[in-house]
């Protein structure tokens, strides 16, 4: 199987590009069943897959140009005129740049807003550091209200979507580049719901995003070695997250990882903690994902392997948790 | 750029808009007293620019604050809320006996207005340079459903230090918003001192020009020189956005708040509330 390496994507199977045009195509569908839907961008409505939204509804896409304060504050407006705006802009500006227009002018103002950060993580890889978004969901889960989806890929992120809209209310769709194998059940997108995508009882790898695959390889190939037998699940929710089902693997389990194309402050691995925190389970736990550094530039694969949170890192961080007994914590009441 | 038009109200209704305007002052002054503290100097500045505004030219109806229809008005400069809440309990939208309550715990009136707590209050605003690209999706969204609505946005001059305000007013321009007009309360001063001194503002009606905006600049204090500069922005038959820029003095009406840049947010004991109202009622 040939490799492309692209700017923004390195893609091991042909087909899979296909998949990150979906949610443009659902989008469409969506504006024609509801005419509130309008699309609003910062001039990056062809990088992020608003361009056939723009030709089916000139009239309903808007371009205030590379101003993301003020695309979130115009899409406020339209919103409190009643109309449904998608936002869309690489999550690190979308997010970063425009934090404080995101928390007062839709989330404290209580506007149906549907923000959607792409490239997320090192998704766009060369970009480098400037173009990587580690912090959005630190920022995101801090704002009251919010609900924040992370779908895992392609076909998800189209599913994701089709949630967001019909949920009345602020939400953040964090995406990468959504060429990574489907990894999710077909099943539909419920807000709020982990997928569970591997059973198993040795361990649980909690995964969000565009590594979600990377956790099904890494728990396959334990095993296949007859190492031990991960669970996987995605937690394409992360706020409000689904603590009855966390709660429920890490009982079951005890052996935990966390992995994000995020920084580990703030993110997946920091909600998995609380959860932990709040039960008061005794657990063995690995975050992986970004260790609170900036990376460089380079191919997100590469970067995936370099920040210690691909395939390989989360196959040695389960064998390095076979090797810890589980925890016993006879002083806590923790049977449920 | 407009010249300062000549007379056109009738004596009775600019005398109305006086004392009204004075009323108003007054209100504020007993706000700021009875709750403690407030931010007293850009309350007064914005008061001419308000009576002329609600009594004249905004369309809305208090018993349906959510009228589709109306105009939306956005006090960008949300620190402007003392003031705009004795002009809402002035035009029925709140009681005034609500008033008492100002920036109590619990009390839904407070320094930065929440829409979803006072009626006639269109977005929260607060941080600034907010306000103008939240009225620019208004009046987007207006023109998208064919509403009559126009948006009409009150900033400091303050704000115009913010990037966001000049995002907005590209985009204003770009999106060919006719609908919109936006208000300067050009009081010169902002907290730490006047805008000359610190980081000039000016030229800034050829600021605004270049950013493609109608622009008309008036005495924001004169009701006559405020009505013929609403009446030029507000032609409806505009494609482009319009900006005033109402040339203002913080701390109006109460000789030793004038130009004070210390009164940019302050209390008053007894004595000095007592000389307060007495400087206002002596504009009289």
């Amino acid at each position: 199987m040939s490799k492309v390496r692209g700017f923004t994507w390195t893609v091991a199977d042909h087909d899979l590009l296909s998949k990150i045009d979906t949610w443009g195509d659902v989008l469409v569908e969506l504006g024609r069943q509801d005419p509130r839907i309008v699309t609003i961008t910062a001039d990056l409505a062809t990088t992020t897959k608003f361009a056939r939204f723009k030709k089916e509804f000139p009239d309903r896409s808007i371009n205030v140009g590379i101003a993301e304060q003020n695309l979130m504050a115009v899409a406020a407006g339209l919103a409190a005129m009643g109309f449904v705006p998608i936002v869309c802009s690489y999550a690190s500006f979308a997010i970063l740049r425009a934090a404080e227009f995101v928390r007062t002018d839709i989330a404290y103002a209580g506007r149906n807003v549907k923000i959607i950060g792409t490239l997320a993580g090192v998704a766009f890889g060369q970009g480098g550091p400037t173009h990587h978004s580690i912090e959005d969901l630190a920022l995101m889960r801090a704002i009251p209200g919010m609900t924040i989806l992370v779908p895992s890929d392609g076909a998800e992120m189209a599913e994701a979507l089709r949630a967001a809209i019909l949920h009345e209310g602020p939400v953040y769709i964090r995406y990468g580049r959504g060429t990574e194998p489907p990894s999710r059940p077909d099943e539909p997108f419920v807000i709020g719901k982990v997928s569970v995508l591997r059973d198993g009882s040795d361990a649980t790898v909690f995964a969000c995003g565009s590594v979600v695959h990377e956790a099904v390889g890494a728990a396959q190939r334990a095993a296949s070695q007859g190492l031990l037998n991960a669970r996987v699940i995605a937690v394409s929710t992360l706020k409000p997250i689904d603590e009855n089902a966390i709660l429920a693997a890490i009982r079951e389990t005890r052996r935990i990882v966390t992995v994000e194309d995020h920084n580990v402050i703030g993110g997946l691995g920091s909600a998995i903690e609380s959860v932990i925190a709040r039960a008061g389970i005794g657990c063995a736990l690995k975050k992986l994902g970004h260790q609170d550094r900036f990376l460089c530039t380079g191919v997100p694969e590469d970067l995936m392997h370099l920040g210690g949170f691909d395939e390989d890192a989360i196959f040695s961080a389960l064998c390095e948790l076979r090797n810890i007994p589980p925890p016993v914590d006879d002083d806590w009441s923790d049977d449920g | 750029m407009s010249a300062p038009p000549t007379a056109r109200l009738a004596p009775e209704e600019r005398q109305r808009l006086v004392e009204l305007s004075l009323k108003m002052r007054e209100g504020i002054l007993r706000v700021v007293h009875e709750s403690g503290s407030g931010h007293v100097g850009g309350a007064l500045s914005q008061t001419d620019i308000l009576s002329v505004l609600f009594t004249k030219y905004l369309r809305f109806d208090p018993g349906r604050p959510d009228w589709p229809e109306r105009d939306r008005f956005v006090l960008s400069k949300g620190h402007g809320g003392i003031g705009f809440v004795v002009l809402l309990a002035e035009f029925g939208f709140i009681r005034a006996e609500d008033l008492t309550t100002f920036g109590q715990t619990g009390s839904s009136l407070g320094m930065h207005l929440d829409h979803r707590r006072v009626p006639g209050v269109e977005t929260a605003t607060g941080s600034l340079g907010h306000g103008l690209g939240v009225a620019i999706g208004m009046a987007l969204g207006a023109k998208m459903l064919k509403l009559p609505s126009r948006s009409i946005c009150l900033l400091s001059d303050g704000e115009c230090y913010e990037g966001s305000t000049w995002e907005a007013a590209l985009a204003a321009n770009a999106l060919e918003l006719g609908n919109l007009c936006a208000i300067i309360d050009r009081n010169r001063l902002t907290m730490d001192g006047f805008t000359e001194e610190e980081a000039p503002l000016e030229p800034l009606a050829d600021k605004w020009k270049a950013f493609g905006f109608r622009v008309y600049c008036c005495d924001g204090h004169d009701p006559d020189e405020l009505c013929a500069a609403f009446e030029s922005a507000l032609d409806p038959s505009a494609n482009r956005p319009a900006v005033i820029i109402a040339s203002t003095v913080k701390g109006k009406g109460v000789d030793f708040m004038e130009d004070r840049p210390e009164w940019h947010y302050g209390s008053m004991d007894t004595e000095m509330y007592a000389r307060a109202v007495a400087s206002v009622r002596k504009g009289r």
